[in-house]
């Protein structure tokens, strides 16, 4: 049994505490020890990703309890991946907010960024129900230190939004963990999945509703249409960085669902055939449409981006709502490049707001105007999923996986007419905060009621910000660059990922110990 | 036993979920905890209601036991809601503190009305 797979969680959890009680009054040290666990988170998960590729499940037994009874962390294809992601994306928050002068505006940023990342790596780990509520609470708390950091009155009223919000899923998810024990007796994931299959068919009414309750639990992190409201405010006042960290939270979600509804409750469980996709299908659609509405209306950066978020986590329900192996591989992929796009378009978000404020109105020009303008047209390709880069790959695998569904034309036309509408909202948005403040005509000062909280904010820290913000921004592009040149390699793994997930033995073989048969 | 433990979930969710719909903080908070309440009871009787009898195994006599593990669910449950709950108060009144106003709500205008 190898160790490497709980390091992942152990060392951001000894790294948070150090740099709180150790380096509490030194930035310094704390900016230097984040980055390089961050580093090392990178290593790590990605010699995990290399172990998992061959398509092997590893399981480590916490305390040595085996499955059933003691906690266990799975790794394979899919986990392996998302834990990279997370730590590749981490890497560029860490190194854009210590560019930014972000984590001085208020106290245990890199503590709480460590914490967080704690929770976000567990939850991709874990094996067992319960833990990932557990991993949830963690990146939670975290998520909500974080959330109000920089404080001032809009932030913290933004935040008081989002613990009740998320209180509230963390209810819901507890009634539907105890549904689901009361009738399968179990809480690891695979043991619940052999119950499930077990269960006689009149029996099931009750594990029908524990498996809806985990869905709207899932949904809501996810930010699926009813549930949604929480998140533009949440990541339109919180800080940008964080809001860019907070890309892979919804990933959370959206990895919950397609991990527990092919696994556990998956499309082969009579009990709950049908419940699953044809509710979160429609969902999804609506997500997509208003999101890419709200992109049109938001008269605010962070708005534009945030709904620009939410619009790509439709697409990606969109395709995992199928339930097909293909439309899995496809969520797959897109998952990786909505998360790069999304957090990306946040961090230039944020060297726009940091030099003129929030508005999309025309002003004067700002410093660096040229090379901001070229980052944000790149992030908005990535997010409207335009050709060159991988959104286009992601959205078009997304299309074609859905050609057997018997709903395909509204998937398309929803689709297409919703990249259409984001086009359009982000080029206006552009042009307004770009091209207009050079023309002489447009230009008006300030307007006389400038954003409440840029008031408390300290001016901006040594004006024209570090070349490190730039260095992560271009990072980040990098990696989506790298996924759209090696679409075919990531696109097999995609594909290896996705079979595994619909032929569920192999994982639970290993994680029960059972012997194949 | 059944019916009071059932009833007792059923009045604590009620009345959490219509204190949560009040939003001002003060009442959603201990909506908030209602719920927590509500959910932990729920969790001790998803193992099955059994009155006196013990949570561990008898390895010389073959005695009736209540099951365990929701007992330890319950407990996690209890920590992390504690610490939730404290989260949401001290945010809470940060926010009340820095803005004057205890409105869940964030409407653009009219934040006084």
């Amino acid at each position: 049994m190898s160790h490497l797979i709980v390091t992942p969680v152990v060392l951001p959890a000894l790294l948070a505490p150090f740099i709180i009680m150790a380096l509490r009054h030194h930035l310094d040290l704390q900016r230097i020890f984040s980055i390089a666990g961050t580093v090392a988170l990178v290593a790590i998960t990605l010699a995990l990703t290399v172990q998992a590729s061959d398509g092997s499940v590893q399981v480590y037994d916490l305390g040595d309890w085996p499955a059933p009874f003691g906690i266990v962390l799975v790794l394979d294809r899919l986990s392996a991946l998302m834990a990279l992601l997370t730590s590749l994306l981490a890497l560029g928050v860490v190194l854009y907010a210590v560019g930014s002068g972000w984590d001085e505006r208020g106290r245990h940023f890199h503590a709480l960024l460590q914490f967080q990342l704690m929770g976000i790596l567990g939850a991709f780990l874990t094996g067992d129900a319960f833990n990932l509520f557990v991993f949830f609470e963690v990146l939670l708390i975290a998520s909500y230190g974080l959330m109000i950091h920089g404080g001032g009155p809009k932030r913290l009223r933004a935040g008081v939004q989002y613990v009740v919000y998320n209180l509230l899923g963390s209810t819901l998810f507890l009634f539907a963990l105890g549904t689901i024990y009361a009738v399968t007796g179990t809480l690891n994931m695979a043991d619940i999945a052999v119950r499930v299959a077990e269960l006689p068919a009149e029996d099931t009414a009750l594990l029908r509703v524990g498996a809806v309750m985990l869905l709207l639990v899932f949904a809501i992190k996810a930010a699926v249409l009813p549930l949604h409201f929480w998140l533009p405010a949440s990541y339109a006042n919180a800080p940008l960085p964080v809001a860019a960290l907070f890309a892979i939270m919804t990933k959370v979600g959206a990895y919950a669902i397609l991990r527990v509804y092919t696994l556990a409750f998956g499309p082969d469980v009579s009990a709950t055939q049908g419940l699953v996709g044809d509710w979160l299908l429609p969902a999804a659609l609506l997500t997509l449409a208003v999101g890419s509405i709200g992109v049109l209306g938001a008269r605010e950066i962070g708005r534009l981006v945030a709904f620009g978020s939410i619009a790509s986590v439709g697409t990606l329900l969109t395709s995992i709502a199928l339930f097909t192996p293909e439309a899995a591989a496809a969520s797959v992929y897109y998952m990786i490049h909505s998360t790069l796009a999304s957090a990306i378009l946040f961090l230039v978000a944020d060297l726009v707001m940091e030099r003129r404020g929030g508005a999309i109105i025309a002003q004067r020009p700002m410093p660096q105007t040229g090379l901001i303008a070229s980052l944000f047209f790149v992030g908005a390709i990535a997010l409207a999923g335009m050709p060159p880069l991988s959104g286009f790959v992601g959205k078009l695998l997304v299309m074609d996986a859905a050609r057997d569904s018997d709903l395909v034309w509204s998937i398309w036309a929803v689709i297409l007419i919703s990249s259409l509408i984001t086009i359009v909202g982000f080029a206006r948005a552009g042009s307004i905060l770009f091209w207009e403040s050079h023309d002489a005509a447009h230009a008006r000062e300030a307007e006389p009621e400038p954003d409440e909280e840029d008031e408390d904010l300290p001016p901006p820290v040594s004006a024209p910000a570090s070349n490190l913000t730039f260095v992560a921004i271009f990072g980040l592009i990098g990696g989506l660059v790298l996924l759209t040149v090696f679409s075919g390699p990531a696109m097999n793994y995609a594909t290896a990922t996705a079979d595994a997930l619909f032929d569920p033995t192999a994982y639970i073989d290993t994680v029960l110990k059972r012997s194949p048969q | 036993m059944e019916i009071l433990v059932a009833s007792a979930i059923g009045i604590l969710t009620a009345a959490g979920i219509y204190l949560v719909l009040r939003q001002r903080t003060f009442p959603v908070i201990l909506g908030i905890s209602l719920l927590s309440y509500a959910v932990n009871v729920f969790l001790f009787a998803s193992g099955r209601l059994a009155t006196g009898m013990p949570a561990i195994l008898n390895k010389y006599e073959d005695v009736a036991y209540t099951d365990p593990l929701p007992q330890a669910l319950v407990l996690t449950a209890i920590v992390i809601s504690f610490g939730m709950t404290a989260v949401v108060v001290m945010i809470a009144l940060g926010a009340f503190l820095s803005s004057r106003t205890d409105k869940v709500d964030m409407t653009e205008e009219g934040d006084e009305a």
